[in-house]
């Protein structure tokens, strides 16, 4: 059988100012016609690239040196500008990371639908309104004739990737390249984006080519998988093959460094070092510097592509003959890496709260009209009530838009609360001023997600970790700061010397480190982790989840950890608050609300994550809609509209915290009956 | 002392801005995030070859920026004091160093207007010739000899090309030695850094693949060279580009309006600059009300037309200028403070551009994610303006500055000829053209002081936009387009059949 | 968006108050009738009853602000304020300081400067967008690398050398259309050819280079990439997409100038005898005529803040995503 796409030793080069970097250093797959064919890398190995070649569409500062990309026996790299631009959108289609962005914005839906029925079929008028109205509905569009007369920017994330889909299905594509398609995407939509494109497949029988670094979403989606490290496939498998047993050292690392609750007690795996420049001429294998298994031949010799056991193929020397590998020396690399040897301060009950939150509301005044009356109010965060105790750490759970980030800067009086009480080691905070408040802001400092932005890129690290210090007056004379410095810099794990240094000369890991320590160097009791790993690579965020953890345990640190990301708390979080729309539906002990959850929405959000594991037997609860309006949340319990358990009751007001047990509150009338 | 020295306000900010300019060459040279985006345009070959032009005319307009007056002669000592030492006299006019190295063209008037080159007067004037055996010679209308114009030629019929050419091409002769000069300085300079032979080194210049475009560097300045070496010499004993009405030489004059049009380029944005920077700054950060007042005073002032507040704020000087005639002792310094308050009038109009455009950059920074921070550290709001964003705007700055001066020269230019410009005795581009303007009608037409005038500026103009732009693209990351390769064609991708 | 068009007009008067406040204080205030009376007298003829004299002809000899001799509401209109300033916002500009009707003359100036200052704005609009089209079509290529060059170098040259060099070959040299001069009706057409080349390839050369930065930054978004994965051709994704995109902060950024086109060009007008408002208010800022520049900043500020509000409003036509908000 030949494959529908055959890539034969593709090299792409790129020219940049620092030499050429050989993005793409000979690669050959083969997708087969009606299966998903995942290509899974970290940030920066070239998988985009990858995509880009088979359309033809690089920068230009682009350029593929070598190679062949077959479609159906016809090489595309051979084709005529004219004829490439017939395959584009009518035999491959693509769909992108950022919906929000690759969509016109002045043109409507319908016509960014019409203009590829217009290019590759003979549709027009009638049958092409038909037909669009056909895709629409098929993308699961609500109230697609009037969608189509739409703007991009009226639609939702979820809905743009929906019409992504669409435009990208209308000339009925053998094959669908998806550059990350739900990277930008929350989780539960996310599920939705997904089902809706394996429904798809299913339907018209068309090879996908997904590109992703989320090996849930593989795990989900793929038939095949190849992983890419520094230009290269290093790993081909089947979906079983590859999640039962990952053969490559760097694959097999991947999964010990994803986060989860097996991994609680114990530290995750860290790959030491970087991906190597690719500008780089390599003499041996590429992850040979950052391999615990390479020998001296690993340095001097490039590994093939090796040939194992059912169609799973592994470049790597340990497997090529040259070491003799014990097949049962292989690890299963999805069983846990270390008996789960449960965490000391797990045992530890909590004790007096060391923050503790109520009735907390942040309001954004709406002002409309000729005089800009306020006619309403966004309520970002809408009445919060929370605890923390000492040296343990609280997770706030949600998607994009309920208000987790702004709560988080209200409890540091970054934004003034409109209502509720903030109490910091018995203390009210709302009601400092000024100095007061300046003395207290050395107790509760903030840690960011994103790394490039959170340092300002003219002042050298020295200058960045002692602004703080100056400002709260923690060390008084310059000499008793450059010691603290260098404490703080070691105890994140960067050498002294960097303070000598700008943060653009650090990589991601390495200045969220800095900012790390920057909020360390205040001595604070709390800090306010605000997604700081959801910017990195899987194997960088073990890094910063170890130090964190490491920080928690050496210096009895309280966090309030905001993230999306669910298995990032079940490894991290003691306690953990669900918020949708303002409000927090669901709080308790980790293992009480993640294995048990009760709340509707928690238990959806749950289902939505893809997992490695139960791969294909899971049932996703599917949400209906999208995240409403702060500016005009849903009358009585927030997420009624969405909920398939909802009762007329809900509509009516917002449920009463029902206490479950000794460490778990949830918010919904469900659970009622069984406390009376 | 042989002169006095005189420092006008606008040498006095030339100066100064010298002086930071030091000061910041020398802070970029430590830091090395500061000194990329330097390097960068060190690299960009016409950039490099626009700095060397740039940089003849600022060593003539800072030349022209050291004034003095000069001593007057020793009158006979009429005074019956003998023992009190003597109180020296100066000159009333005001001179500068260009004006002293310019001497020999500049005190060579003619009467009215000549040609380039010319050893005859422009126009037929009555001329007596010399009568035979000492009767009174015939009048005949004619065109006169010149006084200093060719003056060396026994006949200029015969001898004037031929001595014209020889000294053309001495000058050429001579430039090529000054520019091997040059180029072995350079090489000298240059080896030891490289730790390259000089034959290597010299291969690589010459094949242009040095990182700094010396190549570029040295063909301009070679270029330079044949240009002014020729010109001087000839300058010896011609009028290179003619004269003007009142017989003054024009190349003379160009080179004195050098100083005029980089004062109103460079001070013009400098006088406003901390207000529009603080301003811009403020209104963006602190928001609110101190915005709104912000944007309400520029957007007001900006809906003045320009011209219209140049001329009322022209006019006011010329009043103030009218009461108060103690306050300039010279038509040199009332000249000077005139074309010091063109600066400020004009900056006043222009400042509000790089106001609003700093207001945005600032509403953008504040909410980044390390001003936060700052903000969690309690650091105050001065503070944080001083330390996070004002550094994070200087390259806006920058730019702005760089790209603002071509198009302030081009308007001394038309200011002047609305009448609103520099003083009428200040020499300038604007000044020179409106004078030529006047005599566009003639039959045949004075063209070299609008030709002279077209030249200079376009060099001078063309010099700086190239720089700008370079500037531009090495520190605004968002135009620069990414390879630099340029194509023949509209080729998309490889492969292409 | 009503609310928000009356606001912005509000706003908008409140400008034009803050400018009658500024002129007010720059003509009366730092510049005295006096010192203009002294001015305009010329030095010989100076004497205290001659500026009396002209003060009182000009209607100068009232106070500035308060009028405490008059009675009632004549103590604050009877002023040089009310009567000077204040009256312009009824387009009252009175009379010009050698006696002439300045609205008058103002409406009849404004027609020859229109016939000079739309087409030059159309045609050079359309010249500069087509060229910058073309750059950035062929963008990374010669073509485009020589168009920037070409563009730099014609925006390093002064506008007066477009005009002297224009009328010298042109007029001069080639004797096609007369140097200067004006006529009404259809025969102001020979007049107007010269000025309208030169105003064109005068504003070509930076009006290019900007569009086609405006273009450059479109053409590296990534709707673009996503209209060339559909398979479009470059043409297509280039008129169908980016300059529908570009028109936006291309259009908008040309509207504010519109109203302004009133006010003629300053320079031009005057090189080549249309007797425009420019060349008015040129011949004014020469004779120092305050009465009437007064008046010209008025109608400039008030077209200016014109163009304002039309930008507001054309955002709201042009970008669906201001239209819907």
């Amino acid at each position: 059988m030949s494959a529908l796409l055959d890539i034969k030793d593709l090299k792409t080069w790129l020219d940049s100012s620092g030499g050429t970097v050989r993005a793409i250093d000979g690669i050959s797959i083969e997708v087969a016609r009606g299966e998903t064919f995942a290509i899974v890398g970290e940030s920066g190995c070239g998988k985009s690239m990858t995509a880009l070649s088979v359309l033809r569409l690089l920068p230009e500062a682009g350029q593929i040196v070598a190679g062949s990309v077959l479609l159906g026996g016809e090489d595309l790299l051979g084709l005529p500008e004219a004829a490439m631009r017939g395959v584009r959108g009518r035999r491959i289609a693509m769909i992108f990371q950022e919906p929000a962005t690759s969509l016109n914005p002045v043109l409507t839906v319908g016509r960014q639908i019409a203009e590829v029925l217009e290019r590759h079929t003979a549709l027009r008028g009638e049958a092409m309104q038909k037909r669009m109205l056909e895709l629409l509905v098929a993308v699961g569009i609500p109230d697609p004739a009037r969608r189509m007369g739409e703007y991009a920017f009226q639609l939702s994330g979820g809905m743009k990737q929906r019409v992504m889909i669409a435009v990208a299905l209308a000339a009925e594509p053998d094959l669908l390249i998806a550059d990350e398609p739900t990277t930008a995407l929350d989780v539960t939509i996310q599920a939705q984006v997904l089902d809706l494109l394996s429904g798809l497949q299913r339907a018209s029988g068309m090879a996908i080519l997904l590109i992703t670094h989320d090996l849930g979403v593989v795990a989900q989606m793929a038939h095949k998988v190849a992983v890419m490290y520094a230009g290269q496939i290093i790993e081909v498998a089947s979906r079983e093959a590859f999640f039962g047993a990952p053969l490559h050292p760097y694959s097999r690392k991947l999964f010990q460094a994803l986060p989860g609750s097996e991994r609680r007690g114990g530290e995750l795996a860290v790959i030491r070092g970087q991906v190597p420049p690719l500008t780089t001429e390599f003499r041996g294998c590429r992850f040979a510097e950052r391999c615990d298994l390479a020998w001296e031949r690993c340095h001097v010799e490039v590994p093939g592509l090796t040939a194992c056991d059912n169609g799973h193929s592994v470049r790597c020397h340990l497997y090529d003959g040259g070491k003799g590998v014990d097949p049962g020396e292989r690890v299963s690399a999805a069983a846990p890496a270390a008996p789960g040897a449960t965490d000391v301060s797990e045992k530890v009950q909590s004790g007096p709260a060391l923050l503790s939150v109520d009735g907390l509301k942040v309001h954004f005044p709406i002002h409309k009209g000729l005089f800009k009356r306020t006619v309403g109010q966004v309520k970002a965060v809408d009445g919060i009530s929370l605890d923390i105790a000492t040296a343990r750490t609280l997770a706030l759970v949600g998607e994009s838009g309920c208000g987790k980030t702004t709560a988080g800067k209200a409890i540091l009086q970054l934004i003034r609360p409109s209502a509720g009480s903030v109490r910091f080691d018995g203390r009210e905070l709302t009601r400092l001023r000024g100095r007061a408040l300046r003395e207290r802001r050395a107790d509760f400092q903030l840690i960011f997600q994103d790394p490039y932005a959170s340092l300002n890129p003219r002042m050298r690290v020295a200058d960045i970790l002692a602004e703080g210090m100056q400002a709260l007056g923690v060390a008084d004379t310059v000499a008793e700061r450059a010691a603290r410095m260098d404490r703080m810099l070691a105890q994140v794990g960067l050498n002294a010397e960097a303070k000598l240094r700008y943060p653009h000369e650090f990589s991601g890991g390495q200045r969220q480190r800095i900012a790390i320590a920057r909020a360390l160097a205040v001595k604070p009791k709390l800090i306010v982790c605000d997604e700081p790993t959801s910017a990195l690579d899987v194997s960088v965020q073990a890094q910063i989840l170890n130090l964190l953890k490491q920080l928690q345990r050496d210096l009895g640190l309280t966090y309030l950890f905001i993230t999306h990301n669910i298995a990032v708390v079940e490894y991290l979080a003691h306690e953990v608050a669900v918020m949708y729309l303002g409000r927090i539906v669901e709080r308790g002990t980790v293992d009480a609300v993640l294995r048990t959850p009760r709340h509707p929405y928690t238990q959806a959000l749950l289902s939505a994550v893809p997992a490695l594991d139960q791969a294909g037997e899971r049932k996703i609860i599917r949400l209906r809609g999208e995240l409403p309006s702060p500016a005009n949340p849903p009358s009585g319990c927030h997420f009624h509209p969405r909920c398939p358990q909802a009762m007329a009751e809900c509509k009516r007001e917002y449920p009463q915290p029902i206490r479950l047990g000794e460490n778990h509150e949830v918010n919904c009338v469900l659970y009622r009956a069984q406390t009376r | 002392m042989p002169f006095l020295p005189v420092i006008l306000w606008t040498d006095a900010l030339i100066y100064l801005l010298l002086a930071v300019v030091a000061v910041f060459v020398w802070y970029v040279r430590r830091h090395a995030h500061l000194r990329a985006p330097w390097w960068r345009v060190a690299q960009t070959p016409a950039a490099m070859s626009a700095l060397v032009v740039l940089a003849v005319f600022v060593v003539i307009g800072l030349l022209d920026s050291v004034h003095f007056r000069l001593a007057l002669p020793a009158a006979p000592d009429t005074r019956t004091d003998r023992a009190a030492p003597r109180e020296l006299a100066y000159a009333v006019d005001v001179k500068s160093a260009l004006d002293v190295l310019l001497s020999s063209i500049a005190n060579r008037p003619e009467r009215t207007y000549s040609a380039p080159l010319a050893t005859h007067a422009y126009a037929k004037e009555t001329v007596e010739l010399p009568g035979k055996d000492g009767e009174p010679g015939r009048q005949v209308r004619d065109y006169p000899r010149l006084k200093y114009g060719g003056a060396h030629l026994r006949d200029p019929g015969r001898d004037w090309g031929p001595d014209v050419l020889r000294t053309a091409f001495r000058g050429a002769a001579l430039a090529l030695p000054l520019w091997l000069l040059a180029a072995l300085v350079l090489v000298a300079a240059c080896t030891p850094a490289d730790r390259l032979t000089s034959r290597d080194f010299w291969h690589a210049v010459w094949r242009g693949k040095t990182e700094v475009p010396w190549r570029a560097i040295l063909i301009t300045l070679g270029l330079l060279l044949l240009v002014v070496v020729p010109v001087m010499l000839l300058s010896r004993h011609y009028h290179v580009l003619g004269t003007d009405k009142v017989g003054l030489d024009v190349l003379y004059l160009s080179l004195k309006s050098v100083r005029t049009a980089l004062v109103i380029g460079t001070l013009t944005t400098l006088v406003m600059l901390p207000f529009s920077v603080m301003l811009g700054i403020m209104a963006g950060y602190l928001r609110g009300w101190v915005d709104d007042l912000i944007q309400y005073f520029y957007t007001t002032l900006n809906s003045i037309p320009g011209v219209l507040l140049i001329a009322a704020g022209v006019l006011v000087l010329q009043v103030y200028i009218e009461t108060h005639p103690d306050v300039f002792p010279t038509s040199a310094q009332r000249a000077d403070f005139r074309l010091l308050w063109l600066c400020i009038i004009l900056g006043i109009t222009s400042w509000t551009g790089l106001c609003r455009l700093l207001r945005g950059e600032a509403l953008k920074l504040r909410e980044l994610e390390y001003v936060q921070a700052a903000q969690a550290f309690g650091v105050s709001q001065w503070r944080i303006m001083a330390r996070h964003i004002l550094p994070n705007v200087m390259h806006i700055v920058l730019i702005s500055v760089v790209m603002d001066f071509s198009g302030l020269v081009l308007a001394e230019a038309v200011l002047s000829y609305v009448g609103v410009g520099v003083d009428p005795s200040m020499i300038s581009f604007g000044t020179m053209i409106n004078a030529a303007r006047l005599e566009m009608g003639r039959e045949p037409m004075v063209w070299w002081s609008l030709a002279s005038a077209f030249v200079f500026m376009l060099a001078l103009v063309l010099a700086a936009n190239l720089f700008a732009d370079a500037v531009r693209d090495a520190f605004d990351p968002r135009v620069r387009v990414g390879a630099r390769k340029l194509r023949w064609g509209k080729t998309t991708q490889a492969g292409e059949a | 968006m009503y609310a928000y068009i009356v606001r912005r007009v509000v706003y908008a008067v409140f400008i034009l108050i803050g400018v009658n406040l500024i002129t007010f204080a720059l003509f009366f205030k730092v510049n005295t009738p006096d010192d203009i009376a002294r001015l305009q007298l010329g030095v010989k003829y100076v004497t205290p009853e001659a500026i009396a004299q002209w003060k009182a002809d000009r209607g100068y000899d009232k106070p500035l602000l308060y009028n405490a001799r008059a009675e009632g509401r004549h103590k604050f209109t009877d002023t040089i304020y009310f009567e000077k300033s204040v009256e312009m916002f009824r387009f009252n500009f009175g009379r010009s300081d050698d006696g002439r009707d300045i609205a008058n003359e103002i409406s009849m100036r404004m027609w020859p400067s229109l016939a000079l200052a739309v087409p030059v704005f159309l045609v050079g609009m359309l010249l500069q967008i087509t060229f910058a089209l073309m750059m950035a079509f062929f963008r990374a290529t010669y073509l485009d690398f020589w168009g920037v060059v070409l563009c730099v170098v014609m925006m390093s040259i002064s506008g007066l050398f477009y005009i002297i060099g224009g009328q010298y070959l042109i007029s001069k040299l080639w004797n096609l259309v007369p140097i200067s001069g004006y006529a009404t009706g259809f025969d102001a057409f020979k007049f107007l050819v010269l000025p309208v080349v030169v105003g064109v390839i005068g504003g070509v050369g930076s009006g290019a280079r900007w569009y086609r930065t405006i273009f450059l930054e479109e053409v590296g978004k990534d709707y673009v990439r996503t209209a060339r994965a559909k398979g479009l051709s470059e043409i297509v994704v280039f008129f169908r997409h980016v300059l529908r995109n570009a028109m936006i902060p291309i259009l908008t950024g040309a509207v504010v100038v519109i109203p302004l086109l009133f006010m003629g060009s300053l320079v031009s007008e005057s090189f080549f005898g249309i007797p425009g408002l420019g060349s008015y208010t040129i011949e004014a800022i020469q004779a120092q005529d305050f009465a009437v520049v007064r008046s010209m900043v008025f109608i400039g500020s008030v077209l200016y803040i014109l163009g304002l509000l039309l930008t507001d409003i054309s955002y709201t036509l042009v970008d669906p995503r201001v239209r819907f908000e």
